[in-house]
């Protein structure tokens, strides 16, 4: 799915609580911010968990969204990184029709793109692919005229990029 | 200490310095009642809970606690969303105590269950649902510190009844009060910053010295941050003229020199077009509310912004401000006085003298303004009542308001001399507001005078807690502004709907507003002509035993001037029709 023109990456750092993630959502949803991919998961810290967004800045300055966001007393600590200042990745499963003349094509596009197969049947194929929302993207155009059968990407997850200045030790 | 969590509750409320609760009780708040009888707090028995979050939002505007409502689950908590989200909307600090179905039936469509953490998620500052009784006191301490710090607002607890029902295993627990540092670390999310950044200080204090046609734009926030003294210091050290919003009336004197009224859509000719001329607006607490800016792309085209707000999200929000301090207005100002006062002071200000003579210029041309009517003509002009009732009663009198027509005439025609004596319903604009504020009001400061100025629309929404007054004893007065029709409406449809009058009219008599009055208790008395008003208001002011209800017959026809059309520029306002062609000879001059 293709990305919006402008976009930021939102990296929250959570209370993990009940109805933290509604509280996020809701909020997106009534100050009319769109999301165009949505992470939640657990952090080394059992009482935090860290929910990404990519979040449209199209329509809404981004250091609005942040500023709303930061206003939730559940949320920690909110990150925004430009897509110059991120380091995304992202997950893709796919089961693609693979009959007989179709399979060693598709073996050899995931040889390409680094993706490893999951599992295999006697007509289709499932591979999995991690990495760049941008690869991601062009792994599944490469697929697609075999047919996708199911498709599931579990939306961007982001570190900021690190320095590299002539000062930092090696 | 052993306990229940129902006393808990309670022993929480009166740990936090709770003097009165408005409220209903129901199934699921019951266990909570119970121990409210022993209790050293006033608890007053509402007849609508709409009511009762009101009630706790006018207290909290009169006194500056925060204000406890306390109702029952499903639809006892439906019916307080209104207030709660007139208090988010106008940042006013509120803490309600629902009931819960228990826990272990929470999404089950118990009886009486609903969603109402879900429900009320956007129109609080913060809501939790407590599942353990040993977390209520925690649960209570979160909630006034929330309610009250930073950018104040409403925030709800909910509480299953298990955990306060003594019957009940899981209720029982053990006293614990958390100390400041103990509910600090427990909202690890929440440092609201107080201090303004002292460069930006510097920068504005720089643009407040050099600017020639500065305005002060003074919002609600400074009655939230009690800095109406620090705000006066820095108006009369830089003599820069003073805006006051409809949520910031008496923040600033109406009668000092620098104080031009209240700008907006409803605002008065000076106010508005100081601000559209300006070429600095110090926003002190105030937020870029379209009803003040008019048609956001041609509001003061050449003004340069300081903005100072408590709520970070609130700089740049609207207009982009050229210095944007996140700060505490009180601190900030008082900042601002001393990097103003190190320039120099009123010496390092720049010469305003063409500015302060075009100010007084629109004051004498375009005053507040109407035509009163014949004393034989059987209407009353609903202006005069408000200049009548403003100067017969005392001025620390605190007036509430309703929404509509009445509320711009009271804003406009009272003079607001002290902080505190306004209760308006600003941002949500709630119909039925004023009846319930004012006994919230009242019950905070009994030693006031406590006038609601109500139209007979919003009348008929929250009337009847004048039963509550009389029952309580909360001598209120209510001045019914009676125009027979959802007037503000009529007005809209008689200026932009060519007089298609739509589903607006009320007749004057159907309710029989006295009758109705003295069946709930109170003084009620019927003025018809010009000549009966000053009298009514005198008795009146002289009851204080009971609330009285006043029933002003006013002139339908009346419309609020000046008037800044939906969707119009400022530069667009209109005045009242006497001073229309005045007006257009001067922008013909400009
Ligand atoms: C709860 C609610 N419903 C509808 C409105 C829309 N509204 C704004 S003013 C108004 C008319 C108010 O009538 P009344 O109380 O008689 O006051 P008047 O304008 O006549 O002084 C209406 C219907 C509102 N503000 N609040
Ligand atoms: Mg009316």
């Amino acid at each position: 799915m293709a990305r919006p023109v402008s976009y930021h990456t939102l990296v929250m750092l959570v209370e993990n609580k009940p109805g933290v993630l509604a509280r996020v959502a809701g909020l997106f949803a009534r100050r009319g911010f769109n999301i165009h991919s949505l992470a939640v998961a657990p952090t080394e810290n059992p009482a935090l968990s860290r929910i990404t967004v990519v979040a449209d800045t199209e329509s809404t300055p981004v250091d609005q969204m942040v500023k709303q966001v930061d206003k939730l007393i559940n949320v920690v600590r909110i990150d925004e990184l430009a897509p110059e200042d991120a380091v995304e990745q992202e997950l893709l499963m796919a089961t693609v029709r693979a009959g007989a003349g179709d399979r060693s094509q598709i073996l050899e596009l995931c040889q390409i793109f680094g993706a490893r197969v999951l599992n295999t049947g006697s007509t289709e194929i499932m591979v999995r692919l991690a990495g760049s929302p941008g690869k991601l993207d062009d792994f599944e155009d490469l697929l697609r005229p075999f047919g996708i059968v199911a498709i599931q990407r579990t939306g961007t997850v982001a570190l900021p990029r690190l320095e590299r200045s002539a000062a930092t030790p090696r | 200490m052993k306990m229940n969590g129902g006393q808990a509750l309670i022993k929480a409320l009166e740990m936090q310095a709770v003097e009165v609760v408005f409220g209903l009780p129901g199934g699921a708040i019951l266990p909570v009642y119970d121990p409210l009888i022993d209790s050293p707090i006033r608890h007053v028995l509402v007849r609508h809970e709409q009511g009762a979050g009101h009630m706790a939002e006018g207290y909290a505007h009169a006194t500056g606690r925060p204000g406890v409502a306390m109702v029952t689950s499903g639809p006892a908590a439906t019916n307080v969303v209104t207030p709660l989200c007139d208090a988010y909307m106008d940042s006013v600090p509120l803490v309600c105590i629902t009931g819960q179905v228990p826990t272990a039936a929470i999404g089950t469509d118990a009886f009486q269950e609903c969603d109402t953490v879900g429900i009320t998620r956007s129109v609080t500052k913060h809501n939790e649902l407590v599942t353990e009784a040993s977390q209520i006191p925690l649960a209570i301490r979160q909630a006034f510190h929330l309610a009250t710090t930073g950018r104040p607002g409403p925030v709800l607890v909910d509480i299953p009844k298990d955990i306060v029902d003594p019957a009940n295993p899981r209720s029982a627990m053990e006293w614990y009060w958390p100390t400041d540092e103990e509910v600090a670390a427990s909202l690890p999310g929440y440092r609201p910053q107080v201090e303004g950044d002292p460069a930006l200080v510097a920068a504005a204090a720089e643009l407040l010295c050099a600017a020639e046609r500065p305005v002060l734009y003074i919002g609600g926030g400074i009655l939230k941050a009690r800095a109406a003294e620090a705000l006066r210091a820095l108006a009369e050290m830089t003599g820069i003229p003073v805006v006051t919003t409809l949520m910031a009336r008496g923040a600033f004197p109406d009668d000092h020199p620098l104080c031009l009224g209240m700008p907006g859509m409803h605002g008065n000719y000076t106010a508005i077009t100081a601000m559209q001329e300006a070429d600095l607006l110090v926003a002190l607490g105030s937020r870029f509310d379209d009803r003040v800016t008019g048609k956001l792309d041609g509001f003061a085209p050449d003004a340069r912004i300081v903005h100072v707000d408590i709520d970070p999200a609130e700089l740049h929000k609207v207009r982009r401000a050229d210095v944007a301090i996140a700060g505490d207005c009180r601190i900030v100002i008082e900042a601002l006085v001393a990097a103003v006062a190190a320039k120099g002071g009123s010496a390092a200000q720049a010469d305003r003298s063409t500015w302060k003579q075009r100010i007084s210029g629109w004051q004498e041309r375009f005053p507040l303004t109407y035509e009163q009517l014949d004393p034989g003509e059987g209407h009353v002009k609903p202006q005069f009542v408000l200049e009548r009732l403003r100067d017969l009663s005392p001025s620390d009198t605190i007036v509430a308001s309703g929404v509509g027509q009445h509320q711009m005439w009271t804003s406009q025609f009272w003079r607001f001399n002290h902080p505190y004596t306004w209760v308006n319903s600003g941002g949500l604009g709630t119909m039925g507001f004023s009846i319930p504020a004012a006994i919230g009001a009242k019950a905070g400061r009994p030693d006031r005078t406590v006038w609601a100025v109500d139209g007979d629309g919003c009348f008929q929404m929250t009337a009847q807690e004048l039963v509550t007054a009389s029952a309580e004893r909360i001598p209120i007065k209510v001045a019914l502004l009676n125009n027979a029709y959802l007037g503000m409406v009529r007005q809209w449809q008689e200026m932009f709907y060519e007089e298609r009058y739509s589903e607006v009219y009320l007749s004057p008599d159907l309710p029989d507003y006295v009758k109705w009055a003295e069946a709930m208790g109170c003084v009620a008395m019927r003025v018809e002509s010009t000549d009966e008003v000053d009298a009514a208001i005198e008795k009146a002011n002289a009851i204080n035993d009971r609330p009285v209800v006043i029933e002003f017959r006013t002139d339908s026809r009346e419309k609020v001037f000046p008037m800044v059309p939906a969707g119009k520029s400022n530069s667009d306002v209109m005045v009242d029709p006497t001073q229309a062609a005045d007006l257009d000879r001067a922008r013909g001059g400009r």
